[in-house]
């Protein structure tokens, strides 16, 4: 599996459902990512962009729905089947989720340690080359505690494309981060496209700006189902209003601030505390 | 209608949810043994764990080894004065460590010491994603955090509470010989002549059970934090290790009464 070289995998989404125990949070959603670009899945908060992704993964079972990956429908195969078809992920989750007890050249080289009877030199020199790439190689022997929010996201990042992977996630790759760390991501992502150009990268984001820097699909999921699917193009131009107030930052009217949350008594308590 | 009663449901829910949580357990436990088969370079994760739970564990286990057998000693030599067979407090004092104290205190300083470290950790790995970050690479979880911790264990529990026996017996020799003026012959040729290599295996049996107990429990707390209806987040990590605590030592107990009826 190369994707510098070989064919790009899209990925089908079709009346898909799912949650978490009865509580339904996507509701019948189709949407396709197709193969070698960089699809950014927008939406509210808690509106079911990880919820997509835990499933995608198969870390959630759906209630319903078919997921094609590369031609295949992940739900009919055998959990083995799955678990060949998951190692073609390399996913970047919020936090990086590296393991603390190991460094980062450790972490980046996890997979290919736990998969491959490579030397520990040759495991090394991977990982090395990696860190290189996300621009963190002279922290290779540093634990994940010791590093930035940014520098870790990075390093998950590194982790993620250790292998290669024909099928990239990345789950709020900027969230949190100052401006500068936020393009020095999104570059990276605009150079794993480079590099490996039939990777079909999904990206769940919040950021307005990275998705104009470097989305060629987008997905935006409104109440559980697929409100656009299109090019970033499309998109901007949608007099849709529902997108508008999306793009455009607007405040949905019923959760405007009206009147002031607390009332009289709370204020008196607060007073009270404040002149102690 | 508002219910009033208690209905048979009611009672029989906690019962319920206890058996369902053991057969959970149990499936943890079988699936680690079956990792050991597929967990790639897993002797070096064992040496690992064994440094872990077992080198790190020394200090303590000596520790409350020589104290135990101070005390023993001395309760003993008054407690036998008192009917003039100081002379059997050899075998008294190292039949109850080896057949029970030694075994038991050890899996329970284990259990405060590494067990409840292992349940924090894996709990905390929980909540912040790794685990599932080795499950998306395709790195069974419990092959690569449960399975190296419980052969390290099975190892590393023996040998802890056989240097439990050794430094318990010498702990009772300084009270009851070197403080309280005991014959050092009449010591330990009790020992010689009352402990038999039966006691000694079943010691190392106590041993492996306990190992097993401790080592399920603990990572079966840590891993399944976030199904926690006490607590949420970093809440339900600790409110996780304290019953790893809690229902280890418990099990112990429960486990070598009835251990000691088959062995005796």
């Amino acid at each position: 599996m190369n994707p510098a070289k070989d064919a790009a995998w899209d990925i089908r989404i079709e009346r898909l459902e799912g949650g978490y125990g009865s509580r339904r949070i996507i509701k019948g959603m189709d949407a396709t990512f197709p193969g070698g670009a960089i699809t950014a899945i927008l939406g509210e908060s808690g509106g079911g962009k990880t919820t997509l992704l835990r499933i995608l993964l198969g870390l959630t079972p759906p209630f319903s729905g078919r997921i094609f990956m590369g031609g295949r429908d992940i739900f009919s195969l055998t959990p083995s089947q799955f678990r060949r078809i998951r190692r073609r992920f390399g996913v970047l989750f919020q936090d990086g989720a590296l393991l603390g007890a190991l460094t980062l050249a450790e972490n980046v080289a996890l997979p290919l340690t736990e998969h491959t009877k490579l030397s520990r030199k040759v495991l090394r020199n991977a990982a090395l080359r990696t860190l290189e790439l996300v621009g963190l190689e002279q922290f290779a022997d540093f634990y994940p505690s010791e590093l930035s929010g940014g520098m870790r996201k990075r390093a998950g990042l590194a982790r993620a494309i250790v292998t290669e992977p024909p099928l990239l996630f990345c789950d709020e790759p900027t969230s949190g981060l100052d401006p500068i760390t936020s393009a020095q991501m999104d570059q990276l992502l605009l150079d794993m496209k480079k590099h490996y150009p039939s990777m079909t990268t999904v990206v769940i984001t919040h950021d307005l700006g990275s998705v104009r820097h470097i989305a060629d699909h987008v997905l935006v999921i409104g109440d559980g189902r697929a409100a656009f699917s299109g090019s970033k193009e499309e998109l901007y131009a949608s007099p849709d209003p529902y997108l508008r107030s999306f793009l455009d930052r607007e405040a949905q009217e019923e959760r405007r601030m009206t009147a002031p949350p607390l009332d009289e008594s709370v204020r008196a308590a607060l007073a009270e505390w404040l002149n102690q | 209608m508002k219910k009033t009663s208690l209905t048979l449901q009611d009672l029989a829910a906690p019962l319920l949810s206890g058996l369902n949580r053991f057969g959970e357990m149990a499936l943890f436990l079988l699936d680690a043994f079956r990792q050991s088969f597929f967990t790639h370079r897993l002797p070096g994760k064992v040496v690992r764990q064994i440094y872990t739970i077992g080198a790190q564990s020394m200090f303590v286990i000596l520790l409350i080894g020589i104290f135990t057998g101070l005390v023993l000693g001395l309760q003993a030599f008054y407690a036998m004065s008192m009917f003039g067979a100081q002379g059997m407090l050899g075998s008294l004092l190292s039949l109850t460590l080896i057949r029970e104290m030694a075994p038991v205190l050890t899996a329970v300083m284990v259990t405060a010491r590494a067990g409840s470290a292992m349940t924090a950790e894996i709990g905390v790995m929980r909540i912040s994603d790794q685990i599932d970050a080795l499950a998306v690479m395709d790195i069974s979880p419990v092959g690569y955090l449960v399975t190296p911790r419980l052969l390290a264990s099975l190892a590393a529990f023996p040998l802890l509470t056989a240097i439990f026996n050794v430094i318990g017996i010498f702990g009772g020799y300084l009270s009851a010989c070197v403080l309280l003026g005991l014959n050092e012959g009449r010591y330990f040729s009790g020992i010689e002549s009352s402990v038999t290599m039966s006691d000694v295996s079943g010691s190392f049996l106590k041993a492996v059970v306990f190992a097993v107990i401790v080592i399920t429990v603990c990572c079966y707390q840590g891993y399944n934090a976030h199904r926690r209806s006490d607590g949420k987040g970093p809440e339900a990590v600790g409110n996780a290790t304290t019953s790893a605590v809690v229902v280890s030592c418990v099990l112990i107990l429960m486990s070598d009464y009835v251990l000691t009826s088959f062995l005796l």
